[in-house]
Formats: structure tokens, sequence, C-alpha cells
């Protein structure tokens, strides 16, 4: 997995790339932390995510729990293929706030 | 029973692959040249009567055991031959749901879930909690995680011991007897969710089972053994359609044919008498 960092509208952006698993969800848990930290609305952009396994699935309900401790909004763009079939499986779908692309957010 | 999989996309690189497997206790051969093969993302069952070498057979998939010849290749590499390095990163992809469950009694069901992340992996204690109560909710087990595995009911059990096989989220997963003490609905429950996590998990999975209409619910392919042989390896219809009077006996429970050759059974019953 790689990640980059960016700006769109009110949130502070984390676009992940290739797989999530075992042997680097703690790398995406810091980088989330660290965004919520900062006190901003966070998106987390899916497009080029092709894995999500269940401890990066953790990691992002840990997140979200705290973004709305914060009362801060965190939600996914973009989710598709097999990382949408697990937010579904485990119907997480029904707990993120999930847009398909940056044209929904920016019309919201 | 209607086959669940008829749609499911079949032709993928072998996640298992078997080459002329042979296998001994002793003297006695167990497992004579066993060929089969195990596409990606798909569900094989073993079946066979008791004795008929399944569990043997099992336990060479899981490198357990070493073979008399031949070769048990996972994901291209052959499980007898890779250092021990290699073959327990191989093992971390595997998930193995043992007949009982096989929970550590001492522990409750969310500790025994953990322990293999607790021993492979350096996670968050949040974030192996979350992890540990997704899968209990998978398995239709939200609210046990506190429970004793003594508090647990038969059906419980095996799916705790399932989900403590998949909370590394294996490529491979092994399941033996999944049915086995198991009510019809009870059963009928864990075949759904083997489907799931096929489908959900993009698992390729092998069971192990003497249930037949587990095995033509959830099977892409059935390896049918006997006395250590394989009989036919095929689709459910290919298996109704088996005209082979074992495999027939099998579908129908119908018992062994007892009729003997007289002097091949009075041979067998001197020989070697002083």
């Amino acid at each position: 997995m790689s990640y980059q960092k960016s700006q769109f509208k009110q949130f502070q952006v984390l676009h992940l790339t290739g797989e999530v698993d075992l042997s680097n969800s703690a790398k995406m848990r810091g980088c989330l932390l660290e965004l919520l930290d900062t006190g901003k609305n966070v998106l987390i952009d899916f497009t080029n995510l092709i894995y999500l396994d269940s401890s990066g699935i953790a990691t992002l309900i840990e997140a979200l729990s705290l973004a709305k401790e914060k009362q801060l909004e965190l939600a996914i763009v973009g989710a598709n293929g097999a990382p949408l079939q697990v937010l579904e499986l485990t119907r997480l779908n029904q707990v993120f706030t999930l847009y398909d692309n940056f044209d929904e957010v920016d019309s919201e | 029973m209607a086959n669940a999989n008829t749609n499911h996309k079949i032709a993928s690189p072998a996640v298992i692959q078997v080459n002329n497997l042979n296998a001994h206790y002793g003297k006695v051969q167990i497992l004579k040249n066993i060929n089969l093969c195990l596409e990606q993302g798909n569900i094989l069952v073993i079946m066979g009567g008791s004795g008929s070498g399944k569990s043997t057979l099992m336990k060479h998939l899981l490198a357990l055991k070493k073979p008399s010849s031949g070769q048990v290749l996972i994901e291209g590499s052959d499980i007898n031959k890779i250092n021990a390095k290699a073959l327990a990163k191989q093992r971390m992809r595997m998930g193995v749901a043992f007949q009982g469950g096989a929970l550590l009694s001492s522990l409750t069901v969310g500790e025994n879930i953990k322990l293999p992340l607790h021993h492979h992996h350096k996670l968050d204690a949040k974030t192996i909690d979350i992890m540990t109560r997704l899968k209990l909710d998978l398995m239709n087990l939200g609210g046990a995680e506190h429970l004793m595995p003594s508090q647990l009911s038969g059906g419980m059990l095996k799916r705790a011991g399932l989900a403590r096989a998949v909370i590394q989220d294996p490529k491979l997963l092994f399941f033996d007897e999944p049915s086995a003490g198991l009510d019809p609905v009870t059963s009928v429950e864990l075949d759904q969710l083997i489907l799931k996590l096929r489908s959900a998990m993009s698992m390729s999975i092998v069971v192990v089972t003497h249930d037949l209409d587990s095995a033509f619910t959830i099977a892409d392919k059935i390896t049918i053994l006997n006395e250590g042989e394989i009989i036919i390896t095929g689709t459910v219809d290919e298996i109704k359609q088996c005209a082979d009077e074992r495999v027939q006996n099998l579908i129908h429970r119908k018992a062994r044919n007892n009729q003997v050759d007289g002097d091949k059974f009075l041979k067998h019953l001197t020989t070697g008498m002083q």
C-alpha cells in the first residue's frame, strides 16, 4: 500500500493505492489518526485501492469512532471492487458515508 | 439439492495442485497416486467413508505429513521442499477450522480468536478488538466474545473455531467436518457461511465432510476417496451421474457390498497362520 495526502474543499484527503493488509494497516492507522488530530474532516479515497482486509476495516472503524467523538466527518470516496464488497459484507456501507466520486462530494 | 455455485467463475490459477501423491503408515499404503487441483476462489469438497484417507490427505495438504512420493504444491511451491521459514509464511496464509473447534478451554471465545493476531502481528489492541468483533459478527456470534468455550453449543463452537481460522483473512481455508454433530438447520447455516466467506473474502476452501447435502450445496468440485484412491473428482452433476457403484452407494447411503470372493477370503483369514 502507498498513500498520498491532499486537500479537497473542507476535507483532508488520504488517497490509498494498492492493498491494505496485516502488514501495513498500522501505517494507515497512524496516518488516519494524524489527520484526525488536525481537527479537519477526512475523506479516504479508495479509487485505487484493490484490497482491504479486516485489519484495514478495523482501522477504519476506529477512525470513524474517533471522528464522531471529535464531531468531525470521515467519509469514503470511490470504493469499488473487493474493498466495496467487504464493506457491504460487514454492513459498514450502512455505517460510513460513501461517495461514488469527488464530483458527488463536490455537489453535497 | 441445487448447486448454489453454478454461476461462479472457475478458470483461475491453481491454489493447490497435488501430483501423484502416495502416503504410507509403516508398510500400509494410505494414499495411492492422488492427483487433484483447487482453483482460486473455488470450494473443493473431499468425501469418502471412514478410513478412506480423507484426514490423511488433509494432513498432507497442510504439510503435517510428508508423502512417500509425489508433490503438494500450494500456490506453485512444493510445501515439502521449501524451508521452514517459507513454510511458516505459507501457513500464515492458511486457516484451519478443526472438527471440534479446538478452542483453548481456559480462554474466552474472544481471547481464542485473537490468539493468532497477538502471536504473529504487531497490531494495536483496538484494531485487534474490532477485528475480533467483526469476525464474531460475521459468524453470528455477536455477544459471545466473553463466554468460555464450555458455555457454547456445538454449532457455536464450530463457528467460533471458524472465526479463529479466518481472523488473519487467509487465502486458503481448510474445514474439517463442518457439519459433524450438528443439527440440520445449523449445518445449513454453516454451509451458507462457507459460501459467504468464499465470495466476500475471495477464499479458496477445502472442506472434508461426510455430509452429502452440504457437499452438494457448497462444492465447485467434489473428490471422492475410497481406500486411499480417488474414485472421481467432478462437479456436483458429474458426481450424481457417475456410474461407479461405490459413488452411487455413497450418494444413496447404501451399505458396502458384503459379498466376498470365497477363495480370496479364506486365504485372507488363514495366510500366515502357524
